[in-house]
C-alpha cells in the first residue's frame, strides 16, 4: 500500500515539476507548484499509517502555509500583470543581471 | 625626579653636588621650552590673517643684519625697513644664556667635588629604566668621569659664550626666540650625548645634535639654498649613524651588554685584534666620518656654513663636530683591541687633515676658509685618538673649541660689521663673507684684529699658544707609535703600521705647514692692506657691541693659555702634563695597550720633532706674508677666474661634482625610472591595485551572467542542484 501512495506521490510530484519547468504563464506554473506541494502531502499521509499522526500535522501546516502563499503569489501575479501586461514568465527579467 | 631610582650608594661622589647631574642636561631643556612657547605664542599672534603679517615677514629678512648666506640679491626690494626687534626679545635673551650659565655654574660645581675624590671609577646616576627587554636592560643613566666631565666643561663654557655672543649677533633677527630654542635644544642632546652611560643614550644624543643642527643650518630657511645645506648634513649623518646603530648591534650581539660598564666587564669576550672587534669599531668609525666630517662624509661641513655664524662656532667646531672625536676616546677599550681599525682612524684622519688643509688655500669666503681648517683639525684630533694618543686627541678637541671658536665668532663679528657696512649704503650686490671684499679691517675693527691673529697663531702652532701644545703631542704620539707599538707591528692592506704612521706624520707636518699659511692668508686678506669695500661703505665699519666682543676676549685668553692645561715636559712653565692625569682613570689602560712594545721618545728626537713642528709653522706664517699681496686683490665682482690647480682647489677638487654624478645622479635616475615609473608606477599601481580592480571587475562580470532574470532558467539550475546532491547522496550510501 505504502509503496504504491509513495509511487503516485513521486509522479505528481515529477508532474509538478515538468509544470514549473516547461510552461510560461505564471498562472500554470503556480498551479505547478501546488501539485509538487500535494504530492509531498500523499507521502506525509501515507507515511503517518506507518509513524502516526505525526504527518498530518504537517499536511496541515502545509496547506496552511500553501494557503497563505497563494494569496500572496496571485497578488503579485496580479501586481505584475498590472504593470506588464502579461503573465508570460519569459517576459519577465527585471532581476536580470 | 619622580623617578629617579636611588643614586648608587658608595661612590664617593654619591653624597656631592654631583647627584644633581641630570640637572645639567635638564636646565637648557628647560630653556628650549620655554623660548619654543614664546616663539610659538608670536608666531601665534600673527596669524596668516593678519595684515601684518606678510610685512613683518619681510622685515625679516632684510632686518637681519647679519644675513650672511651669499644670497643678498634675494633681498634687494626691502631694505627701507625699519629694523623690527621680536617682542619678546628681551624675555629670551634672560633664558637664553640664563639656563647655559646655570649649567655651567653647575658643572663647575661637580667638577671642583670631583678634584676632591677619587675618580677610578665612573660616578653613574640612573634615572629610570628605559628598555627592560630580556637579556637587555638599558636604562637612562647618566656616567660622571673625567672624560665626559672635560667635554661638559667645553660645552656648557663655550656654550654659554656663544649664547651670550648671539644676544647681539641675532638681536634683529625675526626668529630670535626661535633660534634661542634651538641653540638650548642643542646643548640639551650634547650634554646627553657626552653624559649617557650606555651607548643608547648616546646615541639619542648623536641623534638629537644632528636634529638640531639640521634646524640652525636651514635656520633662514626660506633661501632655497639654506634649506638644502640642511638636508645635506642630515642625509650624510645618516650614513654614518647607520654604522653607529650597526656597530651597536654587533657590540651587544658580542658582548650582551650596551652601558660602558657592562661592556668593559665582558671585554673578555671580544678576541684582541678579531674581525669582530675590529669591524665593531670600524662601524663606530663610520658614524664618526659623518658626525666628524671626516673623509669621505666631509662634503656637508662647508656647506653647513649656511647657518647663523654663532651656530658654526658652537655646532660646527667646538661641539657638535667633536663628538665623534670623543665616541673613539669613550670607546677607547674596544679601539686598543682593534689595531687595524686604530691604524685606519689614524690614517683617514691624517688624509683629511692634509686634504681639507689644501681646500682651504683657495677659498674666498671666509667661513669657508675656517670650515675646511675645522675639518682639518678634526683629522688631526683622530690622528691623535687614532694612534691611541687619547688624551692628546681629547686635549686638542679641548684647544681646538677654544680657537676655533674664537675664529668663528671673530668672523662673525667681522661679517656683522660687513653686513652693517652694505645695509647703511644700500649695497645689496656684494658679498659681505667674501674676503675680496674685506681688507684692512685692522683700522676698523682692532679688538676683533688682535683677537683673531691670537686664534691664528695658535691654530699655526706657535709656541705657548694653546693650538702648539696639543697639536705637538699628537704629532710626537704618532712618531712614537711609528716606533714601536701594537699598531707598528700591525698591518693595514698590506702595509706595515710603521710605515703608515710615519706617513700619517708627514700628512700632519705638511698640514701643519698648509694650515699655518691659509690662516696668514685669511687674516692678510680680511685685516690687513687696503679697503676693499668700498669708501662709502668704509665709513660704516666699525666694531662689534661689547656683548659680542666680550666672548671673543675670554675665548682671546683661553686660545692663548689653554696649553698651560697639558704643558708636556719640555716647557716647564707651571704643572706638566695635568690633563694626561686628569684623563688617566678613563684611557690609562688602553693607551697603554697601544704602546705596548714601544718606549718613549729619546730627549734629542722629541726637541728635534718640536723644532721641526715649530719650524714648519713659522715658515708657513714667513711664506704667506712674503708670497701674498693683499694690495693686488680686487673685489670679488672685479676678479679674474682662477685656472690650473688653483681653480681645482677653489672648487674643492670637485668632490661634490664627482659625489653627484656618481652616487647622487645614479639613486635620483634610479629611483626615477626603477623604482617611480617602474615599480611604483608600474607594479603596485598597474599590477597591484589596477590590476585587482580588474580581476574584480571581470569575475563579477562572469557572475552576473548567470543572473538571467529567467526563473525558468533558475528553477532548471535548482533542479539539476538537487539531481546533483540526491545522485551524491545515492553514491554515498
Amino acid at each position: 500500500m505504502l509503496a504504491e501512495a509513495l509511487a503516485l506521490s513521486g509522479v505528481l510530484f515529477v508532474i509538478g515539476v515538468i509544470g514549473v519547468l516547461t510552461r510560461r504563464n505564471a498562472i500554470i506554473v503556480f498551479m505547478s507548484v501546488e501539485l509538487m506541494l500535494n504530492a509531498v502531502n500523499l507521502s506525509f499521509v501515507a507515511f503517518s499509517k506507518l509513524y502516526g499522526a505525526t504527518g498530518q500535522v504537517f499536511v496541515i501546516f502545509v496547506m496552511t502555509v500553501a494557503a497563505a502563499e497563494a494569496a500572496v503569489g496571485l497578488a503579485i501575479i496580479i501586481s505584475i500583470f498590472r504593470h506588464q501586461e502579461t503573465v508570460n514568465l519569459k517576459d519577465i527579467n527585471l532581476l536580470r543581471g | 625626579m619622580m623617578l629617579q631610582e636611588p643614586v648608587v650608594t658608595g661612590h664617593p661622589l654619591a653624597d656631592t653636588v654631583a647627584q644633581y647631574v641630570w640637572l645639567l642636561p635638564v636646565l637648557p631643556l628647560i630653556g628650549f621650552l620655554l623660548n619654543g612657547a614664546l616663539s610659538m605664542k608670536a608666531a601665534a599672534k600673527l596669524g596668516p590673517n593678519d595684515p601684518s603679517a606678510a610685512d613683518h615677514g619681510h622685515h625679516g629678512s632684510a632686518s637681519a643684519g647679519v644675513h650672511d648666506a651669499d644670497h643678498d640679491d634675494a633681498h634687494i626690494s626691502h631694505d627701507d625697513h625699519p629694523v623690527v626687534r621680536h617682542k619678546y626679545a628681551g624675555l629670551v635673551s634672560l633664558i637664553g644664556p640664563g639656563v647655559l650659565l646655570l649649567s655651567f655654574g653647575l658643572a663647575v660645581a661637580i667638577f671642583f667635588a670631583m678634584r676632591s675624590v677619587d675618580m677610578a671609577q665612573p660616578y653613574v646616576d640612573t634615572l629610570f629604566r628605559w628598555m627592560p627587554v630580556s637579556d637587555m636592560k638599558i636604562n637612562v643613566a647618566l656616567q660622571l668621569d673625567p672624560l665626559s666631565m672635560v667635554m661638559v666643561l667645553v660645552i656648557t663654557g663655550i656654550g654659554t659664550l656663544i649664547h651670550i655672543f648671539s644676544v647681539g649677533y641675532m638681536q634683529d633677527d625675526p626668529g630670535y626666540p626661535r633660534y634661542f630654542a634651538y641653540l638650548n635644544l642643542f646643548v640639551f642632546f650634547m650634554l646627553l650625548l657626552v653624559l649617557g652611560a650606555n651607548y643608547p643614550v648616546m646615541f639619542v644624543g648623536w641623534e638629537g645634535v644632528g636634529l638640531c643642527s639640521y634646524l640652525l643650518i636651514g635656520f633662514w630657511f626660506s633661501d632655497k639654498a639654506n634649506a638644502d645645506a640642511g638636508k645635506k648634513a642630515f642625509i650624510v649623518n645618516r650614513i654614518g649613524d647607520f654604522g653607529f646603530l650597526i656597530a651597536m648591534f654587533l657590540l651587544f650581539a658580542n658582548t650582551g651588554a650596551l652601558d660602558f660598564a657592562g661592556i668593559a666587564a665582558n671585554i673578555d669576550k671580544l678576541p684582541v685584534g678579531g674581525a669582530v672587534v675590529t669591524a665593531i669599531c670600524l662601524f663606530f668609525f663610520l658614524g664618526c666620518t659623518g658626525k666628524s666630517a671626516q673623509i669621505p662624509l666631509y662634503i656637508w661641513l662647508p656647506d653647513a656654513m649656511a647657518g647663523p655664524t654663532p651656530v658654526s662656532a658652537l655646532i660646527h667646531a667646538a661641539t657638535m663636530v667633536t663628538a665623534g672625536v670623543y665616541l673613539i676616546a669613550r670607546s677607547s677599550l674596544l679601539f686598543s683591541l682593534a689595531p687595524v681599525a686604530s691604524l685606519t682612524v689614524a690614517l683617514v684622519g691624517g688624509l683629511t687633515a692634509l686634504f681639507a688643509a689644501t681646500i682651504g688655500l683657495k677659498q674666498w669666503d671666509i667661513k669657508k676658509v675656517l670650515a675646511y681648517s675645522t675639518v682639518s683639525q678634526l683629522g688631526y684630533m683622530f690622528v691623535g685618538v687614532g694612534v691611541g694618543a687619547y688624551t692628546a686627541g681629547v686635549f686638542h678637541l679641548v684647544t681646538h673649541a677654544f680657537f676655533k671658536a674664537l675664529l668663528f665668532l671673530g668672523s662673525g663679528s667681522v661679517i656683522f660689521a660687513m653686513h652693517a657696512a652694505y645695509h647703511a649704503t644700500h649695497n645689496h650686490a656684494d658679498d659681505a663673507q667674501d674676503m675680496r671684499n674685506m681688507g684692512g679691517l685692522k683700522k676698523h675693527m682692532p679688538v676683533t684684529w688682535v683677537l683673531m691673529w691670537i686664534a691664528t697663531l695658535a691654530i699655526a702652532g706657535i709656541p705657548v699658544f694653546s693650538g702648539f701644545v696639543s697639536k705637538d703631542a699628537i704629532l710626537g704620539a704618532v712618531f712614537e707609535r711609528a716606533q714601536g707599538s701594537t699598531l707598528a707591528n700591525a698591518s693595514l692592506l698590506g702595509i706595515p703600521g710603521s710605515t703608515l704612521l710615519y706617513a700619517v706624520y708627514a700628512f700632519g707636518l705638511a698640514a701643519a705647514l698648509l694650515t699655518a699659511i691659509y690662516m696668514t692668508r685669511m687674516m692678510l686678506y680680511t685685516f690687513h692692506g687696503p679697503n676693499r669695500t668700498g669708501a662709502d661703505a668704509e665709513s660704516h665699519l666699525h666694531e662689534a657691541p661689547w656683548i659680542m666682543t666680550g666672548p671673543l676676549v675670554v675665548l682671546g685668553l683661553l686660545s692663548a693659555v689653554g696649553g698651560w692645561l697639558n704643558l708636556p715636559e719640555f716647557l716647564p712653565l707651571g704643572p706638566t702634563g695635568v690633563f694626561d692625569k686628569w684623563l688617566e682613570p678613563v684611557v690609562g689602560a688602553s693607551t697603554a695597550r697601544i704602546a705596548a712594545g714601544g718606549g718613549a721618545l729619546a730627549g734629542s728626537t722629541e726637541q728635534a720633532l718640536i723644532g721641526t713642528a715649530v719650524a714648519i709653522a713659522v715658515a708657513g706664517i714667513a711664506f704667506a706674508f712674503v708670497r701674498l699681496k693683499p694690495a693686488a686683490l680686487v673685489p670679488k665682482k672685479d676678479s679674474p677666474p682662477s685656472f690650473g690647480f688653483a681653480k681645482v682647489l677653489e672648487n674643492k677638487y670637485y668632490v661634490d661634482e664627482a659625489y653627484d654624478k656618481a652616487i647622487v645622479q645614479p639613486v635620483v635616475n634610479g629611483s626615477k625610472y626603477i623604482l617611480w615609473k617602474g615599480v611604483d608606477v608600474g607594479i603596485i599601481d598597474g599590477l597591484f591595485v589596477n590590476g585587482s580592480a580588474l580581476l574584480a571587475r571581470a569575475l563579477g562580470w562572469i557572475g552576473s551572467q548567470l543572473q538571467s532574470g529567467q526563473i525558468g532558467t533558475y528553477a532548471w539550475v535548482l533542479v539539476l542542484g538537487v539531481i546533483a546532491l540526491l545522485g551524491a547522496f545515492v553514491r554515498v550510501h
